[in-house]
């Protein structure tokens, strides 16, 4: 579907741009550039609505659990329409607001800091299959890919505490480096997991291996896995319960004290595309991304459409996971640091090397149906 | 021992947070208690008490009798009376103002008083956008009272069983 409306563009208006514009030696490039550039678009344009639109989420889905109603006023027009214009007013107050420097700041890695933790979460997206075929760059190494750039978002929030030059700025930078550092290999290794069941680094044929029905999706062999993997996801994105780089009641805000404005809304958008972002990977690594869960059902599936892999279907599951972020946020009360560390360390680390041994095992003993 | 086992494997299936998560998901398709404000709003007894305001008589006359009771019990000090005696020989106010900036609302001036004079009112929406605008001056209060006195009476009604 995905790449049928972008053929389509391709052949009407990006060849009689460049047919127009461009001279004839250069048009074949020409139009692979700007075909990138319109995909890279077609990436940004939803997931930056998505990002403002979670946050509207969010207020929505907390407040209809502690029984209230949340935004419902700012709409459109004059309509109110549920508040759905909250986002959007957010937006524009945060872009008018003076960006404030602390006097004793580092200027440049103050500025730079939330560019770097905003950078990684949206070029991980580069490697993402939407569908079978729509992917902007179908590289074979899209897990250790994946795997770099998480981990570099760390460098903003770690920048942005030291820059700020306040005590509490500095103690939320070392908690959150210290907790997604070590809940980083935690995630590794459910990676790896994934790897070796996959036999791919490549997220499109991690995706096939896992087609047939929904027995055959990852979420069964590597159940502990799964979870292991979204929550150590949670506490990569500091969300709450895992929260304490922030920590609002003893650190005040953690590394963004010092921050307002637009730069500190950016750290806000990473944090949501990191959410995002690992929604998205846990719906691919072990619910079989954009494969349906109607396919390979005796009699629902052979209904046309539904039982065929679908963006809407990888939509829905990420959809499922950023619903379960929210809900989590609502439930539990923050964690101490000292239990993190230890769920990290002395909880999913053995989990996860224990299920590396027994994934192994059974790849190596071809264990229908997953395996054979 | 076995208690130890039971309590690991909970432990490791999450089973407290599960529990947990039902809960706030039950509580996400409860009933919302929110008011919403300007378009709804809160039951209020006959007992509240918002701005004050002076109450007259059926035959126009102010019913307070300067008898300085509410400057007197006012916590705040917020109230000034100034007396005089009328030409018909009774007493009445020359000034008498409540400085809303102090008033902290108690309900004291309105129970002291002799003669349901000084009361407060179910007005609660009301603001000051000047130095000056919540010094409730004598006039103030009697126009207050001019203008509420229906929900005052029914009030003072209905709480009267109680009194």
């Amino acid at each position: 579907m995905l790449s049928e409306i972008y053929q389509w563009i391709q052949g009407t208006v990006l060849s009689s741009i460049v047919g127009f514009l461009v001279p004839e030696i250069f048009q074949d490039e020409a139009l692979l550039l700007l075909g990138i550039v319109v995909k890279i678009v077609a990436i940004l344009v939803p997931l930056l609505l998505s990002v403002a639109y979670i946050t509207y989420a969010e207020r929505k889905i907390i407040g209809y659990i502690q029984c209230r109603i949340g935004p419902n006023r700012v709409g459109f027009f004059g309509y109110k329409l549920l508040g759905l214009g909250q986002p959007i007013a957010d937006a524009v107050k945060l872009i008018f607001k003076e960006i404030i420097i602390p006097s004793g700041a580092n200027k440049f890695l103050f500025i730079i800091a939330p560019v770097l933790s905003f950078a990684p979460s949206i070029a991980a997206w580069a490697v993402i299959p939407f569908d079978d075929v729509s992917v902007l760059a179908d590289i074979n190494a899209g897990l250790l890919y994946i795997l770099a750039l998480t981990s570099l978002a760390v460098y903003g929030v770690i920048i942005a505490g030291w820059a700020s030059n306040s005590k509490y700025a500095f103690l939320g930078a070392i908690r959150s480096a210290a907790q997604i550092v070590s809940y980083e290999i935690a995630m590794g290794f459910a990676l790896v997991c994934v790897l070796i069941a996959a036999g791919s680094l490549n997220l499109g044929d991690i995706i096939e291996a896992q087609s047939g029905s929904f027995l055959h999706w990852y979420w069964i062999p590597l159940l502990p896995i799964f979870i292991v993997y979204f929550i150590s996801g949670v506490a990569e994105t500091n969300r709450a319960p895992f929260d304490v780089a922030e920590g609002e009641s003893e650190i005040v805000a953690g590394f963004h004290v010092e921050y307002g404005g637009m730069v500190f809304s950016i750290f806000f958008m990473a944090e949501y595309a990191n959410m995002i972002m690992i929604s998205v990977l846990t719906s691919i690594f072990f619910l079989g991304g954009w494969l349906s869960p109607l396919q390979g059902i005796p009699v629902l599936g052979s209904i046309p459409i539904l039982s065929e892999p679908n963006i809407i279907w990888l939509l829905l599951k990420t959809s499922f996971f950023l619903f379960c972020f929210l809900w989590f946020r609502a439930t539990f009360p923050r964690y101490r640091y000292d239990q993190i560390m230890r769920l990290g360390w002395k909880v999913f680390l053995p989990i996860t090397i224990v299920w590396i041994v027994i994934i192994s095992v059974m790849v190596v003993a071809k264990i229908p149906p997953w395996f054979n | 021992m076995t208690d130890k086992i039971r309590q690991y494997f909970q432990s490791l299936l999450l089973w407290e947070l599960v529990k947990g998560l039902q809960l706030t998901g039950k509580y996400l398709f409860r009933r919302k208690i929110t008011v919403q404000y300007p378009e709804e709003k809160a039951p209020m007894s006959p007992r509240f008490r918002g701005l004050h305001a002076l109450r007259r008589y059926p035959n126009g006359e102010e019913r307070c009798i300067a008898c300085k009771l509410c400057e007197a019990v006012c916590p705040a000090v917020a109230i000034t009376i100034d007396s005089e005696q009328r030409e018909d020989g009774t007493r009445r106010t020359t000034r008498y103002d409540i400085d809303l900036t102090k008033c902290i609302f108690c309900g004291f001036c309105e129970e002291s008083c002799p003669v349901d004079s000084i009361v407060e009112t179910h007005v609660f929406e009301y603001h000051g956008e000047q130095r000056g605008d919540l010094l409730m001056t004598k006039q103030k209060l009697l126009a207050n009272g001019d203008k509420h006195e229906k929900e005052i009476a029914e009030a003072r009604a209905k709480d009267s069983l109680y009194r």
